[in-house]
């Protein structure tokens, strides 16, 4: 696609080299021109960034897209035009899909649709064939076309030896382990988390342990093991905790946390609506602040959405017949803003959270989340961070509505999304 | 009152609403022709996903007595797994034009689904682990039948309160009414966390039978076998269980209650259940009473239900 120069003008730049006022010229190869105070735009297109915080573009961890298999709730082309509205050049397409993407068939269909969509589509590849932590699945291969995260994401890989061996291969192919920490034999039929809620409500809990033993032990093999382990989802205190005294230790590994799990507690199931059901589950206000308490010291690498699509027809059920997951691209970096500044995380810190901090997690990081300097790809993200706004769940670009944050106002809102110099996003319109 | 899903819903004054109104159906119930015709003209649907005879009958006695039509839609867990949704369904059978949806689901909270989705009015016939709001009224009008009052009794209630409807909507129940509950279960059959409940718990039976007035027993699953959660029914009767021995001890005013249906000799001696102070029976029978005041209070406002009105009603049912 042929790129017409712009510049984005009146914004103030934030990235890892620092915070200054500067506009910023895109060539005609999708890359930063020029940065530069007051850059004479005539006779380019000007895109307007008054007031605004001119970023890297973000990188989401953890994107449920649903192709192939379950269309109806959201296709490669829909997610990814949700991710360009909330800010994001690059997502990473987790694996349980149908069929799983667990071999290199499936990565080439997932890679070959994204290609057509408006951010940078990567795909992960499950550990295991069909994510039935059994059998390995062929990493190499999936590697060789460019995975660089591995997971089973939806389950946690159960068998320990399986796990340790994984561990081991990946380790000689370069790639990352990242996973979904939860002990089967203790979440098992749960729904919620297990706590005062799910006892008063009478629904059969998921305890925190079932994701602290989980964290325990990949935290032991990767010491053991030398590779390197990602932990999605964090939603425990005690999870958060194991994740600091890893790292305290020297173990070189990292964790996500989603916005719902910064922002939501199990409280919210009080009426049984299934958009609340979500794996890992919904927990405890202490959870809440312990997982803020990491996103605040660098415990915690990144923000991941887990934005997991589904139709109304199957969330309007009862909540134990539901399935898991809450829509995010579109609502995170304003959950993060409307949150974390007040508890303390300065734009810069929020920035790092979404942007070049995942993209070196995602093995993007010589693509993604790059310093706003001239020759860099241009991947940005022009966010107002003091616009105020409704979420209204009809209006989203997904397939689904199943967003837990209908009616909330929040502070902070995307304005325009360039990705590899094309302008995916104007003036918070998406414009494919 | 819109439904009736939870006791906590419902509150004291909303009990006393029910309780109150209980007796005048207890005595039309004891009529020779033991109907009237307060809820002529509405449908009452009972909506069963999950088998139980006894409390379908139940509503379905009440809904009759007071003269309403009445529809079930009886749903086999086979049917539902290729079945409908449960929303559809709702759907299905308020497009038929009914007033009130009697609900069982092994889920719980499917009565507030199906409140937030539909229009009728909806009484929560027990959900998943959660409530059964009208067993906590009909043992709590049992009680004052027997004692006079709920205020102050010390009430023990034994054994798997964790997956138990009937426990929690009980222990809201008598504690709004100013009883004094204490839970007795092993740790494995308690909910994972009590914090605000205002209950004691204990998990030895024979220190608190001394200090109670009514022991209410849970049925004691058989399937809670299956998960370990007791090493063996005969530990659980041995620790747990009302048998002959512990029964002989009470003070003879102790009551015993049990929702039914009883595993005689496991949470219940054989012996136990028929002594002349356990009120299983007298349970059942107040069951339809209950329910009739609870279908009454949802549907027949606008229809007068004092003692006068109450005796030209039966009068016209009489005739008619």
């Amino acid at each position: 696609m042929s790129i017409t120069p712009f510049v984005i003008k009146g914004g103030r730049i934030i990235d890892q080299q620092g915070d200054r006022a500067a506009d910023v010229a895109v060539g005609d190869d999708g890359r930063v021109a020029e940065v530069a105070v007051d850059i004479d735009a005539t006779g380019s297109r000007v895109i307007d960034a008054g007031g605004c915080v001119v970023a890297p573009g973000f990188v989401d961890l953890h994107t449920h897209l649903r192709e192939p298999g379950k269309e109806e709730a959201e296709t490669i082309e829909t997610g990814a035009r949700c991710a360009a509205l909330g800010g994001y050049s690059a997502i990473v397409a987790m694996p349980n899909t149908t069929p799983a993407i667990d071999c290199a068939a499936v990565v080439r269909q997932v890679l070959e649709a994204g290609t057509r969509s408006v951010v940078d589509v990567r795909s992960s590849g499950a550990i295991t064939v069909d994510r039935a932590g059994e059998i390995l699945a062929p990493m190499a291969e999936m590697a060789a076309l460019g995975v660089r995260i591995f997971t089973d994401d939806g389950t946690g890989v159960q068998d320990d030896g399986l796990m340790r061996r994984a561990m081991e291969y990946a380790s000689d192919l370069g790639v990352s382990l990242a996973q979904h920490c939860e002990v089967d034999a203790l979440a098992r039929g749960g729904h919620m988390n297990e706590g005062a809620w799910s006892s008063r409500l009478g629904v059969p809990g998921i305890p925190a342990e079932a994701e602290e033993l989980m964290v325990a032990r990949d935290i032991a093999l990767a010491r053991a093991t030398g590779a390197n382990a990602h932990f999605q989802h964090l939603s425990t205190a005690g999870s958060v905790e194991l994740v600091r005294a890893a790292k305290a230790a020297g173990a070189t590994i990292t964790a996500e946390a989603t916005t719902h799990h910064f922002t939501l507690t199990d409280a919210c199931l009080a009426g049984y609506d299934a958009v609340f059901k979500v794996n890992p589950p919904l927990r405890t206000q202490a959870d809440v602040d312990a997982i803020r308490a990491g996103l605040a010291d660098g415990t915690i690498d990144a923000i991941a959405t887990d934005h997991a699509p589904h139709t109304q027809e199957a969330k309007q059920a009862p909540l134990d017949q539901a399935p898991p997951g809450m829509l995010g691209l579109e609502t995170a970096l304003a959950l993060a803003l409307t949150e974390l500044q007040p508890a303390g995380l300065d734009l810069g810190q929020i920035i790092a959270l979404f942007s070049w901090r995942p993209a070196r997690i995602a093995g993007l990081g010589d693509e993604h989340g790059r310093p706003v300097a001239v020759g860099e790809p241009a991947h940005l993200c022009v966010f107002d961070p003091t616009d105020t706004w409704v979420v209204d769940p009809a209006r989203s670009a997904s397939r689904s509505r199943n967003n837990p944050y209908a009616g909330r106002t929040l502070v902070g809102r995307v304005r325009h999304t360039i990705v590899a110099g094309e302008p995916v996003v104007i003036d918070a319109e998406a414009q494919r | 009152m819109r439904h009736l899903l939870a006791i906590d819903e419902l509150g004291a004054a909303g009990i006393e609403d029910v309780l109150g109104l209980t007796d005048s159906f207890v005595e039309v119930s004891e009529r020779s022709i033991p109907k009237v015709p307060a809820l002529r003209g509405k449908t009452v649907v009972s909506l069963f996903y999950e088998d139980s005879t006894r409390t379908r009958l139940s509503f379905e006695t009440a809904a009759k007595r007071l003269s309403a039509d009445t529809m079930t839609f009886s749903v086999s867990t086979s049917s539902t797994k290729k079945g409908e949704s449960l929303r559809d369904t709702v759907e299905t059978i308020e497009a038929m034009g009914v007033d009130a949806i009697v609900i069982r689901h092994g889920s719980a909270g499917a009565p507030w689904n199906v409140a937030q989705w539909g229009s009728s009015a909806v009484i929560n016939a027990g959900d998943g682990w959660h409530e059964h709001p009208t067993q906590a009224l009909l043992d709590s009008y049992t009680i004052r039948q027997r004692r006079g009052s709920i205020q102050g009794a010390r009430i023990a209630i034994v054994g798997d309160i964790k997956h138990s409807r009937v426990a929690r909507s009980n222990i809201a129940a008598f504690t709004l009414q100013g009883a004094e509950v204490t839970l007795v279960a092993p740790r494995t059959l308690l909910p994972p966390n009590l914090d605000g409940w205002p209950v004691k718990v204990s998990n030895e039976l024979d220190a608190v039978l001394p200090h109670v007035d009514i022991v209410y027993l849970l049925r004691m699953q058989l399937e809670r076998m299956t998960d370990a959660l007791v090493p063996s029914l005969r530990e659980y009767t041995e620790r747990f269980g009302l048998t002959v021995r512990r029964a002989a001890a009470l003070a003879n005013d102790v009551l015993i209650m049990h929702p039914g249906p009883m595993n005689r000799g496991v949470e219940i001696a054989a012996e136990v259940a028929d002594l002349p102070n356990a009120l299983i029976i007298d349970q059942v029978r107040n069951g339809v009473a209950v329910r009739m005041a609870v279908l009454y209070l949802l549907l027949g406002a606008g229809t007068e239900w004092g003692a006068e009105t109450s005796t030209a009603n039966a009068r016209e049912a009489r005739a008619t």
